[in-house]
């Protein structure tokens, strides 16, 4: 039988054995940790462009390298030398802005865009980074009145980073990026809002006062819609250009394509070219569009169409189309005014407002077929609208007539069932005057 | 003999009408201050009645589908003849259904009516309350409107929550994991034929019992002489009044007040802001909002559903929990606690129509 001591010796041993392979095994995992993070990664490789930007006393020089780190190309894995060259391996200042090492440091304005095509215009390249993006940017920019005017020589212009920023470049459907749908008009406002800047270009500077007035930029700010146009959806990004007067048309009806081919067919297509009134901002106008009134149809006041037409058959024409799109308006309006009472007053009615749905489509409807300007056109629309409005208006009207067919009912009986209740309350007096009925 | 007396005489010979009408004549009402309370019985069963007529009519034309259902009271509504009436007649006495069968209830609790012999007429009371709550959740349903789409959602949700029975009464309630048309045709089925046979079989208990054993006392009469009045035709006759007064005020409710239709029930949009169900819930639903998260280490919500489930069954045993209910301090007990649940659930549905 062993005793106790050898027992707890041998207790002791083990428990000696243990705690040395747990000592063993938590240093091993420490030094490890320690081993993975001495091995710089390739991230972490010496760069001796932020070592030594990021120390440097003018904002102008320290700056970048704090943007750099919200960079998508830093995010990608590029860095400082895959734009401007050198070698950021080089401690050394001179060697590591050695020509010979392909050095190009800060390119001016005339070179940004040949700059960023370097990579931006190689489709080989483009596909290891994002498959998807376009690689024309640089010919499209070069299309752009930016684009021809940095060529004449004039550096003022917008280039790449004009929008897209230096080092801080963020994808663009990036919240703090310039050219995020909520951000493009800012950010073309930083010059076309500037009167010094835009002075000797002989062109407006008010266009984003004007735009933020417009009922798409009520769309894009006040309802978050971020497919409302704004500058680049009409002008175009990289390609930037006002469109020609004559093709108004085709830049609107990109959103707008159905009111577009009906002016492309309409009488007014031929004279507005001639004219050179600019199709559709001659009467929307083009960076302050307000929302369409029915009154901008007609010839009274708010009326567009008495700008040209004054005693011809356009302006009969307008004067009918205008009338009618009032009349159907006031009758909808009419028409729901009525049932919203009945509805409060209890009754049913949510059949005819469902179906006085249909007139408000049949408005929208000849509100677009005002684009043909033909009041023959717009009349057919509005007719069978016309129709369902009367039609919901008697629905209330009648909704009225059973409530006060009701009330009167309600009248009637309450006067029976009150003479009923006497005359059973009068028999049971008649029983309980007769003796020995009224207890038991 | 003379015809009317031969017609009288050959019924009796095969449904002993002389005995019934004996002792219909026979059957006395105690007459003293308390005795109002004894028309509410009547008036909820005329109000029954009631719903039995006006259901059968809404059948007619109600087809139960979620397809179908909304448009079907639609077009009760709009275009039968007198549809309005009858379907707002239906809710409009549905709600004072429940309101009678309530007042009923507690003037038997506090007159102690329950007390020995008549403990089974008070239980098969209390189960014709719960049926007509089962009538008035499952029929809520039936016009398959936005809200009550989503009262049933949450009705059914809070069924969910109890313990270990909770998921299968849910699925059994919805027939699904959800409310879709699968709930609304098992809702018509409970409303249309298992609650109407359910209560007809109750109620006929109910009736047989309160006619074997007679109508109460209150304890404190009990020791005094109390006038009586005949059932038939004196207090029947005062039945009467009540019912003709009830018609008139729910054709005053229908006309004044048609019960309201909605918006079709759409399963894809969000519930609408300020969802309750009806008031005779109200009181459970408003408790449950004001539970905290966790009491101790229960779930709040769920030991809400707990209380007013022994609730519930509690209410079944008043008559053997309180066997001497006209005396002492057993009875001081049961009245106080009663005005505290009354208070209790006036004052929580009044807080949940204002919230």
């Amino acid at each position: 039988m062993k005793s106790v001591a050898s027992i707890w010796s041998m207790g002791s041993r083990r428990r000696l054995l243990h705690l040395a392979i747990a000592v063993m095994f938590i240093a091993m995992v420490t030094s490890s940790a320690l081993f993975f993070r001495s091995t710089p990664s390739a991230a972490q490789a010496p760069n001796s462009c932020i070592e030594c930007h990021s120390g440097l006393p003018e904002e102008r020089l320290s700056k970048p390298t704090q943007l750099f780190d919200h960079d998508i190309h830093k995010v990608r894995g590029l860095s400082c030398v895959d734009c401007h060259g050198g070698d950021a391996t080089q401690a050394d200042k001179l060697a590591a802005k050695a020509a010979s090492r392909g050095y190009i440091g800060k390119p001016s304005p005339m070179q940004i865009p040949a700059f960023c095509g370097k990579c931006h215009s190689d489709a080989a390249l483009m596909k290891k980074f994002n498959p998807s993006l376009r690689v024309d940017q640089v010919q499209e920019y070069d299309t752009s009145v930016h684009g021809r005017r940095l060529k004449e020589g004039d550096k003022n212009v917008a280039t790449c980073v004009s929008c897209h920023g230096i080092h801080g470049i963020r994808e663009p459907d990036d919240p703090q990026s310039g050219v995020f749908a909520l951000n493009v008009a800012e950010t073309c406002a930083q010059c076309h809002a500037n009167p010094e800047h835009m002075q000797g270009y002989q062109i407006p500077h008010d266009q984003f006062e004007k735009y933020k007035m417009s009922v798409h930029a009520k769309a894009l700010y006040e309802k978050r819609d971020l497919s409302a146009p704004t500058c680049n959806d009409c002008h175009g990004n990289h390609g930037a250009v006002p469109p020609g007067l004559a093709s108004v048309a085709n830049v609107c009806g990109q959103c707008h394509g159905r009111q577009a081919e009906l002016f492309q067919k309409s009488p007014h297509k031929e004279p507005f070219d001639r004219m050179q009134s600019g199709e559709c901002i001659r009467c929307h106008n083009n960076h302050d569009i307000l929302p369409p009134t029915d009154q901008m149809a007609g010839v009274g006041e708010g009326s567009v169409c008495t700008s040209c037409h004054t005693n011809d058959a356009g302006f009969a024409s307008a004067q009918r189309i205008g009338q009618g799109l009032a009349n159907l308006q006031s009758n909808i309006h009419r028409a729901e005014e009525i049932l919203d009472r009945a509805e409060r007053a209890g009754m049913e009615v949510s059949r005819p407002k469902f179906e006085l749905r249909d007139a408000a489509d049949g408005l929208t409807q000849a509100r677009v077929l005002v684009h043909t300007v033909s009041a023959e056109e717009v009349e057919g629309a509005l007719a069978p609208a016309l129709d369902v409005a009367t039609k919901s208006y008697s629905a209330g009207e009648a909704a009225f007539a059973e409530l006060s067919y009701r009330r009167k009912g309600l009248v009637v009986s309450l006067v029976f069932i009150l003479f009923l209740a006497l005359l059973v309350y009068l028999k049971i007096r008649q029983i309980e005057s007769e003796p020995d009925e009224a207890e038991a | 003999m003379i015809k009317g007396d031969a017609v009288r005489e050959w019924l009796d010979q095969r449904l002993g009408l002389n005995m019934a009408i004996a002792i219909a004549e026979h059957k006395e009402v105690p007459r003293h201050k308390h005795s109002v309370w004894y028309y509410f019985g009547g008036m909820t069963l005329f109000l029954f009645m009631v719903q039995v007529v006006t259901g059968i009519l809404l059948l007619l034309y109600y087809r139960p589908n979620a397809e179908n259902a909304f448009e079907s009271v639609q077009f009760i509504v709009t275009e039968v003849e007198f549809g309005w009436l009858i379907r707002s007649v239906h809710s409009w006495s549905a709600n004072l259904l429940i309101l009678a069968l309530f007042i009923h209830m507690f003037s038997v609790y506090f007159m102690s009516a329950y007390r020995a012999p008549r403990e089974m007429t008070w239980v098969t009371g209390v189960l014709l309350l719960f049926l007509s709550i089962g009538f008035g959740f499952s029929g809520y349903l039936l016009p398959w409107n936005e809200l009550a789409f989503f009262a049933t959602k949450v009705g059914t949700d809070i069924a969910g929550d109890l313990p270990v029975i909770g998921h299968f009464t849910l699925r059994f309630l919805r027939g699904g994991d959800d409310v879709t048309g699968a709930t609304l045709t098992r809702f018509f089925g409970f409303h249309v034929a298992v609650l109407p046979a359910l209560t007809t079989a109750v109620l006929g208990m109910h009736l047989y019992l309160v006619q074997l054993h007679g109508m109460s006392v209150p304890p404190s009469f009990e020791n005094v002489e109390v006038k009586k009045m005949k059932f038939l035709p004196n207090f029947l006759l005062r039945d009467v009044i009540g019912w003709i007064l009830a018609i008139g005020v729910l054709a005053a409710l229908a006309a004044i007040f048609p019960w309201e239709l909605g918006q079709k029930a759409d399963p894809f949009a969000p519930a609408p802001a300020g969802i309750k169900p009806e008031w005779y819930f109200l009181f459970m639903f408003q408790t449950l909002k004001y539970l905290p998260a966790k009491v101790l280490f229960i779930d709040g919500e769920l030991l809400g559903i707990l209380v007013f489930t022994i609730g519930g069954l509690l209410l079944f045993l008043v008559p053997f929990l309180n066997k001497t209910p006209g005396h002492g301090r057993r009875k001081t007990v049961f009245q106080v606690f009663g005005v505290v649940v009354v208070v209790f659930m006036v004052v929580m549905t009044i807080v949940g129509y204002l919230t």
